[in-house]
């Protein structure tokens, strides 16, 4: 599997993203600065990772949104690439219309930094295949903005098509129905507010976040 | 249309003005100090001038009433690389790298403006660090407060956790520990102190010292605005009521700038490009400049600086050489570059975005020369400013001794768990999860411990490696206030055995020393006979102290914070699997103590939260036992190293009864236990006195065997079992049970603040 990891100036979630891909997959992935227009040839996944875009002092992910990267993360996803947005990523891909949605501030209005239990939903994507469905795994989420909006439609699409990645076991920031992370119509873009990537081992996130990244590397080496 | 010409003169003979001793005296310079400015100058300042010097000479910046008892510190062992006197600390870490730190406060900031005044308190910290070369991997911030019930407190609390989150979470650094306390003493000035730990290479370390003449001076960062003028002088007078009204001298953070700043240093360090680097802290360009003139040359003898303030990227027209040269605006670095080297860095900046100038010329003259729309506004001798700064000997008064804390003058409790309840609810000791679930602990990916478990020490992984830092910050200011000497002592002590506590090689601290207005000789004698007892337990703890910083004039209305040196350790862990924090215990497992030093309860938690006490009449704090200290540190890391314990707690405020709860609550596992000598003497001394040198273990069978304790006397006091803290009392058949279960006293252990800042 051929990584990548999105960076932009206020990212700082992408060293995580990098050490967390290069110990799973034992290989660097290519580091993508936002300036760029020219999209590395013969990319498998790409990780658009956690921070502060641009600060955030604009709507969080807006700005990031609109980087000179995008139109060629688009077409990534257009041709089937596979695309993990975490936290700022999930809230930049939202932004860009890959994912439907959005993030608002937390309910709480506090940043909340804790160890969360997620529970997978039925859904047949490659970041949830190893997982069981139903099961729960802990990841920690570090966030102000994570209070996750749609409308009713699209939540009822969402859930019906089963497209909800996970949803939290005790909902730290009001999103609707619990939802932590949802997938794209092709199961290939998956956004979430918690971070599978400080989830990898031998610190205090735990480990369940390997199981994800994993999952998309076997699914790629099998397809 | 502004004429420009017209404002560009009228600013320039405004800057050139003469000024007189009645204007120094408005920037704080007295009598004294004036005498020796016109000596050393052999003519009467401009403006310019008068400002620069009253900012350099500032208690902030000139340390003049702490400089000569700051010496006694011992600050050298094997690992230290560079001791205070740079931007922060540096120490040997193994395998050529290093670790680079230091504490500092940001005080008087964050009681005008909490939110910012926190949050540049951050971000000037990890400046001091990236500074040098090193990538901030943690912070850390000791805050104090007034009491819960002070009107203002309950705001402050919201608005300084909320800066340093705000500032910490952007800019991509763990906040990994902490501590937060409340004492009617902080009423009127409440104190904020960041601390900033950084990795870099042995080898690329980089200093402000150093420069040599003819080299471009660089400036990077954040453009020149009209916020922060005199914070420094602000932070060396008093406060009175109404002083909210100076806003306007503290200073807006934008960690977004923050972090490019940090990626664009780091990317121009890997270069050869640097000569010397000094961010712009307090003071702003012209400490900056003015230090890395007057440790520049290659041997220190000082270089000259000469700058066209033209050149600096300023953030609105018509900024006067007064303001540009003391704006306190964030995010900004200043750089001697090597010859030709500009277009290397200047494409860096380019990339990150952000401004970078060359303003000016190291030059051979050892003068401070200012230009300003073509005109010389300042031209001064740089050593006046530095070196030859006032250093005052102040007098002193010896602190009063207390007399010994007498118990039998109290009622004894009949249900010891009432005690503990009370004592673990309280605000210093309650649960502050509301604070730190506010700040990003675990990005970076190497945060094995953070304030999460309530340990002792924060456990970093030295990035990619199986080592890792532990990190600590510790004060007990009721200890100091009741005895500064041993106090002191023991705030050094506490620090080593926090570190000790989950494994860690006490390596070296950083100082941050918070208090009143040393012209008073009361609390000189405090500042005094603190720092003496500091570097005596540094001195004897092989435990030096390689950077810090100074707080003076916390006073209100004429009333001092209770003296507060707090320090930041740091220590080494060499394998991170084999490390221990107080959440490990299993049921089943033994509680044992390590202590051999004598319980108790002067200037103890039990003496202020139960029986209420305040002041003289809490009596002087356990003495320091600096031997046993050492003896017991090097047995609990042996015992971690060889994974023979299941957790371990060093015992502090509360005594053994606090430390097992919280060991208990931690490991969501009951506990039942008596004191050393079960049925003599004061069993109330020996469960709720606080003793120095003194470590709890949660151990199993198993690993009990194989404790090799020749030459100690481990006490086995009870076992971890069930879902109730069990207090016992007297012996067979005649024990008590004093017992309360573990959910109510998580209730109320993790219910304090979270009520409290709902305003419930």
């Amino acid at each position: 599997m051929k990584a990548g990891v999105i960076i932009f100036p206020g990212s700082n979630c992408d060293r995580d993203a990098i050490t967390a891909l290069k110990d799973i997959t034992g290989q660097d992935p290519v580091q993508i600065w936002h300036k760029t227009t020219e999209w590395p040839k013969g990319l498998d996944f790409v990780v658009v990772p956690g921070g502060f875009s641009y600060g955030d002092y604009l709507r969080c992910g807006a700005m990031a949104g609109n980087s000179p990267i995008i139109p060629e993360l688009k077409a990534f996803a257009n041709s089937g690439g596979h695309i993990l947005g975490i936290c700022n990523g999930f809230q930049i891909l939202t932004e860009t219309g890959l994912l439907p949605g959005a993030l608002l501030r937390n309910a709480g209005l506090n940043f909340v930094c804790r160890n969360e239990r997620l529970i997978v939903s039925p859904n047949s994507s490659a970041f949830t295949s190893e997982y069981q469905s139903g099961s729960e795994i802990i990841v920690p989420v570090a966030h102000h903005d994570g209070n996750f909006f749609a409308d009713d439609a699209t939540l009822d699409m969402l859930e019906g098509d089963g497209r909800v990645a996970f949803r939290y076991a005790d909902n730290p920031n009001g999103s609707a129905r619990d939802i932590a992370g949802i997938l794209s119509e092709n199961r290939r873009v998956l956004g979430m507010m918690p971070h599978p990537e400080r989830a990898i081992g031998g610190h205090e996130g735990g480990s369940d976040g390997r199981a994800m990244f994993t999952g998309v590397m076997n699914a790629l080496a099998t397809a | 249309m502004t004429d420009t010409t017209d404002l560009s003169a009228k600013i320039v003979t405004a800057m050139q003005t003469v000024q007189n001793q009645s204007d120094a005296a408005e920037h704080g310079i007295n009598t004294e100090e004036w005498d020796r400015l016109i000596t050393r100058l052999g003519r009467h300042p401009n403006l310019v001038e008068l400002g620069i010097y009253s900012v350099m000479w500032s208690e902030h910046c000139s340390y003049k009433s702490s400089r000569r008892h700051l010496s006694k510190f011992p600050t050298k062992n094997e690992f230290v690389i560079q001791g205070p006197g740079e931007n922060a600390g540096v120490i040997d870490i193994g395998d050529g790298q290093a670790a680079i730190f230091k504490m500092e406060s940001h005080n008087h900031p964050s009681y005008i403006e909490p939110y910012q005044g926190a949050a540049t308190g951050v971000g000037g910290i990890l400046r001091d660090v990236f500074t040098m070369g090193a990538r901030p991997i943690a912070l850390v911030n000791a805050l104090r407060f007034g009491e819960p019930d002070h009107p203002k407190t309950r705001s402050l609390v919201a608005g300084v956790v909320h800066g340093i989150g705000g500032y910490g979470n952007c800019v991509g650094v763990p906040t990994v520990a902490g501590e937060t306390q409340f004492d009617a003493g902080y009423n009127g000035n409440i104190l904020v102190n960041a601390m900033a730990v950084g990795l870099a290479d042995q080898d690329k370390i980089f200093y402000a010292r150093g420069a040599t003449p003819g080299n471009p001076i660089f400036y990077v960062g954040s453009k020149t605005g009209r916020d922060g003028i005199h914070g420094a002088t602000m932070a060396s007078a008093e406060f009175s009521e109404g002083d909210e009204e100076k806003r306007p001298t503290v200073q807006v953070g934008d960690p977004f700038t923050e972090k490019l700043l940090i990626e664009a240093c780091l990317e121009l360090m890997e270069t050869d490009a640097i000569q010397a680097i000094q961010d712009m802290g307090a003071a702003g360009l012209t400490s900056s400049s003015v230090e890395m003139a007057d440790s520049g040359g290659e041997n220190g003898e000082g270089i000259g600086v000469e700058m066209d303030l033209d050149k600096v990227p300023q953030r609105e027209e018509g900024m006067t050489a007064y303001e540009i040269m003391l704006s306190e605006s964030q995010e900004r670095m200043l750089m001697v570059l090597k010859p030709g080297k500009e277009a290397v860095a200047k494409a860096i900046f380019d990339k990150w975005d952000l401004d970078a100038e060359v303003i000016g010329m190291t030059t051979d003259t050892g003068r401070l020369v200012l230009k300003q729309h073509g005109e010389v506004v300042c031209d001064i001798p740089v050593a006046p400013l530095a070196d030859d700064a006032p250093n005052y000997d102040r007098p002193w008064n010896e602190p009063p001794k207390r007399a010994p804390f007498d118990l039998s003058k109290y009622a004894e409790p009949a249900d010891f768990a009432d005690v503990l309840l009370k004592l673990m609810s309280c605000p210093d000791m309650a649960s502050k999860r509301w604070v730190w679930e506010q700040y990003d602990r675990h990005v970076m990916g190497d945060t094995v411990d953070s304030s999460t478990s309530g340990g002792d020490a924060a456990i970093v992984r030295i990035h990619g490696t199986n080592k890792a830092l532990a990190i600590c910050s510790d004060c007990n200011p009721h200890y100091v206030a009741a005895d500064p000497f041993e106090g002191g002592k023991g705030v050094v002590a506490e620090a080593y055995r926090n570190l000790s506590a989950v494994g860690a090689k006490p390596i070296a601290i950083t100082d941050n020393l918070n208090f009143g207005n040393p012209e008073k000789p009361n609390t000189m004698g405090y500042i005094v006979k603190a720092i003496e007892g500091m570097a005596a337990a540094c001195g004897e703890l092989n435990f030096p102290v390689v950077s810090g910083n100074v707080s003076l004039y916390n006073e209100t209305d004429g009333v001092a914070i209770p003296p507060t040196p707090v320090v930041g350790g740091v220590g080494l862990i060499e394998d991170v699997t084999k490390v221990a924090t107080l959440k490990g215990a299993q049921a089943g497992d033994k509680l044992v103590l390590l202590s051999e030093t004598q319980p108790h309860l002067g200037a103890s938690l039990y003496a202020r939260e139960w029986l209420g006490l305040k002041g003289e009449e809490l009596g002087p704090p356990p003495s320091a036992m600096l031997d046993t200290e050492i003896d017991n540190g090097e047995f609990i890391r042996k015992l971690i190293s060889q994974g023979v314990v299941n957790a371990v707690h060093d015992v502090s405020d509360g005594g053994i009864a606090c430390a097992a709860a919280e060991m208990a609550l931690a490991g969501g596992v009951g506990v039942s236990f008596c004191g050393t000598e079960p049925g003599e003497g004061s069993e109330l001394t020996q469960l709720f006195g606080e003793r120095p040198a003194s470590y709890l273990i949660a151990v199993n069978d198993d690993q009990w065997v194989k404790w090799d304790s020749k030459g100690f006397l481990p006490t086995v006091l009870g076992k971890f079992e069930g879902d109730s803290i069990t207090l016992k009392t007297g012996v067979s058949p005649n024990i008590v049970d004093h017992t309360i279960t573990l959910e109510a006293l998580r209730d109320a252990h993790e219910g304090w603040m979270p009520r409290y800042m709902a305003g419930a």
